[in-house]
């Protein structure tokens, strides 16, 4: 040590703290940062297999290059531009079998019969990625329900989804046919994928909306929520009112005038 | 079976009191006797409760729904007494901290914490909270059958019109006692649910934000509004509901209760068991299943979770808020009204884009269900008394009426459901909803006309049946080589029900002379009155006459000795 504080005045230590202090800097920046930088990490290879992959089953709709296809009737589109969704909407998009979309309509619907193998995907996703930068696939850290804290997800949740999604996660319509899906049986990383993309109707939750932390609080409440024993009984869908009056309706009204039937037949 | 008979309605009343009797009863019954005879001392109450033992009911399913409305009710009434034990009507501000752990940490209302502590650190009170909310929806389903039953006999006639009035006025009540009552616990969907009050009263032209600073304190959300809405639920409207309960029932025990057209029985009449103890061990034994049904489903399934829904907070809501079912028509009315109903005139804007499925609709149906009896009493100037039932078939017009209604209501209740509809169905909110709004209003004629047809055909079955007879397929040859049907005779029993009712005929109008011989003139009143009354009865069936069905006996006649013991249809040679 004594060394090292003799030649605190050596005419290069400050410039070897100005590196050591930018190098501390852009580690921090590279840590902290949302990293789109996995196309740069995956290999050339893989990009060229995605972009095979891509041309036979995406380009009908998204364009040979990606850059999206008009159907020519008026500002719809076959497929939108993809350059900047990053493989993170890749991954999601075909990780719960939307894409390809297997025909045009209102949503492209949650499939679980997907064709594709996980390097299949990743790769697309590379090629996808390596178009212009976009948010990546989460690391399975990232996306653990155990190191999340459900009751603030449960908050976070009901805030900003549980106007599409219901409280319960049950799903919900919006306009024209469109939906929010339930959540129920929706793997981890597919709940942060989404949050980070924005697929179709709902928003784009970015890291300063909701942190990284606050999106696994969610996961985390998405998990319980399924998991947790039901304390009332059968919840009827968790639909609320709608369903608990039609059962009454049918089956309580059913029950107790066929009980009244029977009761009036019986003769004294 | 016992047939009490009274001359005139007016003696009616006290007909059925017996002498009592003499035996000599057991010793049990002796010591109960001891009691009963210790309070009659007192009180002098031996004489009304043996009127009331002693009153004759008639037995049939549909009379029922109204004990399915009372038994669900007094389940309610016992179980939230219950609720009330644990139940903090507050808004005061508290921590989560009981053993649901999901919201354990989290800052909500005291009441909603108490709901919370009902729920899941009161043994036995999660259930008693399912069973307080089914026996709740139940009694507005039961109240609203039995409303059917009344209206599509007929039974709200003179003089049970007084009892009609004040059964609108009960259900009136009863839907606004479970609103208030879904409204307390302050979870999301109930905060949403005054939240969307307070929009509504706030609708009222030029007095309504002064009507939600009175109702809520302050501006909205405040402190007050539970604690006021939760006097409102346990004191005020109960003290209402059974007083106007107990009159209810007084007046059916001393109008009697009607009865079905059948064999023995007219409109002088009541035939069926005395309350004791036939009756009173059916209606007792009919409580227990009703209690049964209600705890079997509240210990299955699942009503209002409140813990999934979280605690009240402004900024959020979500997907499929609905209120309870009977608030629904209200709410589908305010998802079907168009955006483009508001006007503005002479610098001030009126806008009805909320108001009237907010405000006028709730009160609008009970007051046209409430003033029906009177409405048709005038059309059809029938101002006798009646105490037979009619079959719906029987009063086509009012059949169509009353269906064409229960269409229109239910439209507007379905209407509620368009997101849930939506989604199950998958199909577009949009369009369900542009079918929703024409279903309003094209649909009550198209159910009015089938419904009429139907009557009008089965009351011409019905007459048939009781002409003809029924055709048994069985073709019989005489001994002389001729070939008949045989047609299967209808017993007295059966054909009573047939032929029981009245024959009716639209008003006339006819030309009126006063007290000096001077011609009144028809007024507009008459005159609609006239083209009311043939809306109703102008293609009326009537019922088979003694005259026609001896003219159509005749016939028959020829074969009655072959087909000893039955009556033989017309012949077909
Ligand atoms: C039948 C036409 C069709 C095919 C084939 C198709 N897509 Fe799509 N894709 C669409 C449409 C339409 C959308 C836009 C949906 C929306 O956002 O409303 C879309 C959206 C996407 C998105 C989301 C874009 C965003 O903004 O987040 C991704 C990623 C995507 N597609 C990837 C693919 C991949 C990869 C393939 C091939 C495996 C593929 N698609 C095949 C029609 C198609
Ligand atoms: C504006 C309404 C809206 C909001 C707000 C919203 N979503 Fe969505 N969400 C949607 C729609 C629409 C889809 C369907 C997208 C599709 O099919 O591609 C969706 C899809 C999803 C999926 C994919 C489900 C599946 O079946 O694969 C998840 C997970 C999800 N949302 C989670 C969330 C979470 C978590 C939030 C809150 C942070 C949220 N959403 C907020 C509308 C919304
Ligand atoms: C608090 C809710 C109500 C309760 C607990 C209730 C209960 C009853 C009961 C037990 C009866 C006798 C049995 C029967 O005929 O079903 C009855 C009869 C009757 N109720 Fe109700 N009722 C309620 C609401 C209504 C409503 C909403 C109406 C109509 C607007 C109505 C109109 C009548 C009439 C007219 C009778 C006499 C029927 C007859 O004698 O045939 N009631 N009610």
């Amino acid at each position: 040590m004594n060394a090292l504080a003799a030649r605190r005045r050596h005419p290069a230590a400050i410039g070897i703290l100005l590196l050591i202090g930018l190098f501390l800097m852009g580690a921090a920046y590279a840590a902290i940062a949302p990293r789109p930088a996995e196309a740069a990490v995956s290999s050339a290879t893989q990009v060229d297999e995605g972009k095979q992959l891509f041309l036979a089953n995406c380009a009908s709709c998204h364009g040979l290059n990606a850059e999206g296809r008009a159907t020519g009737a008026g500002a719809s589109v076959a497929g939108p531009a993809l350059a900047g969704v990053g493989a993170a909407a890749v991954e999601f998009q075909m990780g719960t079998g939307r894409m390809p979309m297997r025909a045009p309509a209102a949503q492209a619907p949650r499939d679980d019969r997907i064709k594709f193998t996980e390097e299949q995907i990743t790769a697309i996703g590379a090629y996808v990625a390596s178009l212009a930068p976009g948010p990546s696939v989460p690391s399975e850290e990232a996306v653990d329900p155990a190191r999340g804290d459900a009751v603030k997800g449960g908050e976070l949740f009901r805030v900003n989804c549980a106007m599409c999604h219901n409280f319960a996660g049950a799903g919900g319509a919006l306009t024209r046919g469109k939906y929010a899906p339930a959540l129920t049986g929706v793997a981890p990383k597919d709940i942060y994928m989404a949050m980070e993309t924005g697929p179709q109707s709902m928003p784009v939750f970015n890291d300063t909306n909701l942190t990284p932390e606050a999106k696994r609080d969610i996961i985390a409440f998405l998990t319980a929520v399924n998991e947790e024993p039901k304390a009332g009984g059968f919840t009827l869908g968790s639909l609320g009112p709608v369903s608990e009056g039609m059962f009454a309706w049918i089956f309580g009204l059913g029950i107790m005038v066929g009980c009244a039937i029977w009761l009036g037949n019986k003769a004294a | 079976m016992m047939t009490t008979a009274n001359a005139r309605p007016a003696d009616a009343l006290r007909a059925d009191d017996r002498p009592v009797s003499t035996r000599t009863p057991s010793a049990g019954a002796r010591k109960i006797g001891g009691v009963a005879g210790w309070v009659d001392d007192r009180t002098g109450a031996a004489k009304g409760v043996g009127y009331l033992m002693k009153k004759v009911f008639p037995d049939h399913w549909s009379f029922m729904l109204g004990e399915i409305a009372m038994y669900s009710m007094i389940i309610a009434l016992i179980s939230g007494a219950f609720l009330t034990l644990w139940f903090v009507p507050s808004m005061g501000h508290t921590v989560y901290d009981g053993s649901y752990a999901p919201l354990r940490g989290v800052e909500m209302s005291e009441a909603y914490a108490s709901t919370l502590h009902i729920s899941f650190d009161v043994r036995g009170g999660l259930i008693i909270r399912q069973i307080h909310h089914w026996a709740a929806l139940m009694f507005v389903v039961a109240v609203v059958v039995h409303m059917f039953r009344v209206f599509f006999t007929g039974a709200f006639r003179k003089p049970r019109e007084l009892n009609w009035v004040i059964g609108s006025v009960l259900a009136l009540l009863a839907i606004v006692e479970g609103f208030s009552g879904y409204s307390l616990p302050d979870d999301l969907l109930s905060g949403t649910g005054i939240r969307a009050m307070q929009g509504f009263v706030q609708t009222a032209p030029v007095i309504g934000s002064y009507l939600v600073y009175g109702i809520f304190g302050g501006p909205f959300p405040g402190e007050a509004i539970i604690p006021r809405l939760y006097s409102a639920h346990i004191l005020l409207l109960p003290a209402v509901i059974i007083g106007l309960f107990t009159a209810h029932i007084l007046l059916v025990a001393i109008q009697k209760h009607t009865q079905y057209p059948g064999p023995g029985r007219t409109n002088d009449n009541v035939v069926g068991f005395p309350v004791m103890p036939v009756y009173a061990a059916k209606a007792g034994g009919f409580f227990f299943i009703v209690f049964g049904v209600i705890a079997l489903i509240a210990a299955v399934i699942s009503i209002n979770p409140v813990w999934g829904y979280g605690p009240y907070d402004p900024s959020p809501v979500t997907a499929g808020s609905q209120p309870d079912w009977y608030m629904g028509f209200a709410d589908g009315a305010l998802r079907l009204l168009p955006g483009w109903l508001e006007f503005t005139a002479l610098g001030y804007t009126l806008s009805l884009n909320i108001m009237p499925g907010a405000l006028i609709l709730l009160p609008l149906v009970y007051v046209v269900v409430g003033v029906y009896p009177f409405v048709e009493r005038w059309i059809t100037g029938d101002d006798r008394e009646h105490h037979l039932l009619q079959r719906p078939r029987n009063a086509p017009v009012r059949t169509a009426i009353g269906m064409a209604g229960i269409t229109m209501y239910s439209v507007l209740m379905f209407a509620a459901a368009n997101d849930i509809m939506a989604i199950k169905l998958h199909m577009s909110i949009n369009d369900i909803t542009y079918f929703l709004r024409t279903a309003f209003f094209v649909a009550p004629f198209i159910v009015f006309w089938v419904t009429k047809r139907i009557c009008l055909s089965l009351q011409r079955a019905d007459r048939n049946k009781v002409l003809h007879q029924r055709e048994s397929g069985t073709i019989i040859r005489t001994p002389e080589g001729a070939f008949f049907e045989r047609h299967e005779g209808l017993s007295e029993y059966e054909r009573w029900k047939l032929v029981d009712f009245e024959p009716v005929a639209p008003i006339q109008l006819e030309q009126r002379v006063d007290a000096n011989g001077v011609e009144k003139p028809l007024t507009g009143k008459d005159r609609m009155r006239a083209r009311l009354s043939r809306f109703y009865f102008k293609d009326a069936v009537q019922p088979v006459t003694p005259a026609e069905l001896a003219a159509a006996h005749h016939d028959g006649h020829g074969h009655e000795a072959i087909e000893a013991g039955e009556h033989a249809g017309s012949v077909h040679r």
